[in-house]
């Protein structure tokens, strides 16, 4: 656990250099120290959390008086906490018969908070659901009474889940689960709270603001996307090579069930398309027959999109599954049961997460649940097909190299391109490529679905979704370009980026192709690009220059009419 | 736990607490006389200091110190 003085230590380091992030934080209780945990916990993310802070219990003045300091302010999020004591507080004053009305009045509020603040700012709102207070005043029987604060506290934690459905720019920390998790005596500390109006206590500060701020992450793209597993005693009990296929501890057999329980829960990871990867000290053959032939794995070879079991050292190993799945060592988690072979792999590469399992597997659930490392802001049904795209990757590299002459190898991948505007079914696809896309990124500006939504309704941009199939399978939706009508000639390349699973297949000509006949068919002379550097997309640095633009004093520029057709074997579908 | 001594573990509390070396205490000083104690830093101070004796301060003792004499008289009432 992190303390609080551990996070305000951080305010006092070096910012400079982080992304800057503007957060209004509002509350209806004193949450200065909560606003201070925040910002420390953010420096450890590299995040650069530039907080305003509303004064004490200014949420509805803040949200609906359009002059109010917060719009003034212009945050890109918005943290709203209203606390369970001051809905108990306003429950209390009900009259009886209006108990029942308690959550949906709320909600109703919330609702209204949220819609005022969409149409002010282009900002995301996390909002602080309701950790339970059982005032006991009907004791268990308070779950069959729709009047009673509970029931119509866990409602309104239920109704907040429904509302986030339909508004994607509204987004839940569980703080809740945060008490579940520690217990009310660690959560809340009443005389801290009858002295200070603060409803967390000291303890409870650092892992409120933690968890916010695994939301703000995930935000800003950086999320976890593979996990890569020691086999012997992370993923079954004994080793596989010395005791045997029939000794192994899995299913009901010794601590099996820990395993067991265990790799369900990876299964659901990798159903939720976290890529899997298997790293183990073993001989293949040995490593892979319990996922062959053991009736009671849970995970399977298919699962898994790179199985490495060899005798190097797993540093090495693991930059070779970096290398098949072209993704930032920051995105990836990797988890063995040995401390030794943890702190090789933590030493060797710079920014993998390497958790601390406990000793006892028995405790590994529990210990993962507590660290969170899978947070997302979106979900859409090509992650579910992530596990299978990689593997595919596989067949293709094994194929490549069987050729000397690249485009004989691409001639026979048989590409075809599905080209696209934006439209309602490959908008949430579009607004998580624009979140997770950091390497081929020529200006990493991040759109969420709302901005999707409106660029597709605004006449001035000229958007294109590029899709990918070859014999082997589809890509799906792997390239965005977002053209701005800058005057009557030039077209300004708002955004351009593409997966990074699709590099070297001539997706680069086939899409400057297609941009550069939509600017000679609408009149347009020249195309303008633009090159901002990021931490991680130096590998588009001189995109532009390679594929013929000329630089001006900032920026570049493609002559359309003087443009001939580049050279590609994708085909466009109809 | 004799009196110079709670005052000496608490001097460490607030040193800790407050990230401030020069934190020097004696059962008259007050909270405007150390820097960095104000309101906000006093949740902090309280809750730290209950955790290093493993005590807990009643709702009513927390704002009612007026120096660091009246803090030592809670502390060793609870000891």
């Amino acid at each position: 656990m992190a303390t609080f003085a551990e996070l305000k230590k951080n305010l006092k380091k070096d910012y400079t250099g982080l992304t800057p992030v503007k957060v209004a934080l509002l509350g209806d209780t004193a949450t200065q120290l909560l606003s201070q945990a925040l910002r420390g916990a953010a420096r450890s993310e590299g995040l650069d959390l530039q907080i305003w802070e509303a004064d004490f219990n200014q949420v509805e003045r803040q949200v609906f008086d359009e002059g109010s300091e917060l719009y003034e302010y212009q945050p890109e999020i918005v943290i709203i906490f209203q606390s369970s004591h001051k809905l108990l507080a306003a429950y209390n004053k009900l009259k009886p018969e209006a108990y029942a009305s308690l959550a949906a009045n709320r909600l109703e509020l919330i609702s209204s908070i949220y819609c005022q603040l969409g149409a002010k700012l282009k900002t995301k709102v996390i909002y602080f659901n309701y950790a339970e207070i059982n005032d006991a005043v009907f004791g268990n029987y308070a779950s069959k009474i729709e009047s009673s604060f509970l029931f119509q506290l866990r409602k309104l934690n239920y109704e907040l889940m429904q509302f986030g459905f339909p508004h994607p720019d509204f987004f839940i920390c569980d703080i809740a689960s945060i008490q579940n998790q520690f217990g009310k005596n660690t959560f809340f500390q009443s005389s801290i709270y009858v002295n200070t109006e603060m409803v967390l206590s000291m303890d409870i500060i650092p892992e409120v603001a933690i968890k916010t701020v695994d939301l703000l992450k995930a935000m800003y793209g950086r999320f976890n996307k593979c996990l890569v597993l020691d086999l012997d005693n992370t993923l079954w009990g004994g080793i596989i090579g010395d005791d045997g296929i029939e000794n192994i501890q899995i299913g009901s057999l010794g601590i099996g069930k820990a395993f067991t329980e265990f790799q369900y829960w990876i299964k659901k990871l990798r159903n939720r398309g976290i890529i899997l990867a298997v790293c183990s000290k073993n001989t293949e053959s040995v490593a892979k027959e319990p996922f062959e032939k053991h009736p009671d794995m849970v995970l399977k070879l298919e699962d898994i999109a790179v199985f490495v079991a060899n005798w190097e050292n797993k540093a090495d190993n693991i930059r070779y599954i970096q290398s098949i799945l072209n993704i930032g060592f920051d995105s990836m988690v990797f988890l063995d049961d040995n401390p030794f072979e943890r702190n090789i792999v933590r030493e060797n590469i710079a920014g993998i997460t390497v958790p601390e399992l406990p000793e006892d597997p028995a405790e590994y659930l529990e210990y993962l649940y507590r660290q969170n490392l899978f947070e997302t802001i979106s979900f859409s049904s090509e992650d579910a097909e992530r596990t299978r795209q990689y593997q595919v990757e596989a067949q293709r590299t094994a194929l490549h190299k069987s050729f000397t002459n690249e485009d004989d190898f691409l001639k026979t991948l048989q590409m075809v391109s599905l080209v696209e505007p934006f439209n309602k079914f490959n908008t949430p696809r579009v607004a998580q490529l624009s979140q997770r896309s950091n390497q081929f990124n020529l200006r990493t500006v991040r759109y969420i679905e709302t901005d999707i939504e409106a660029i597709a309704a605004d006449e001035n941009y000229v958007p294109f979704t590029f899709a990918l199939e070859d014999k082997f399978g589809d890509h799906g939706l792997i390239c965005i370009i977002i053209l701005k009508k800058e005057n009557t000639d030039t077209l300004f390349i708002d955004t351009w980026l593409m997966s990074c699973r699709v590099l070297k297949r001539g997706m680069e000509n086939f899409t400057l192709n297609t941009i550069v006949n939509y600017a000679n068919q609408h009149g347009f002379k020249y195309l303008k690009g633009e090159y901002l550097p990021t931490a991680k997309n130096e590998m588009v640095k001189d995109h532009y220059k390679n594929i013929g633009f000329e630089a001006t004093a900032d920026h570049w520029i493609l002559d359309a009419a003087a443009y001939s057709q580049k050279k590609c074997f994708i085909n466009t579908k109809s | 736990m004799d009196r110079q001594e709670i005052l000496t573990q608490i001097t460490r509390v607030f040193i800790d607490t407050l990230d401030e070396d020069n934190v020097v205490l004696t059962e008259s000083t007050k909270a405007d006389d150390v820097e960095g104690w104000d309101s906000l830093t006093h949740v902090q101070l309280v809750v730290a200091v209950e955790k290093k004796f493993n005590i807990r301060f009643a709702a009513k003792e927390i704002q009612s110190w007026k120096n660091v004499g009246e803090l030592i008289d809670s502390i060793s009432s609870k000891l």
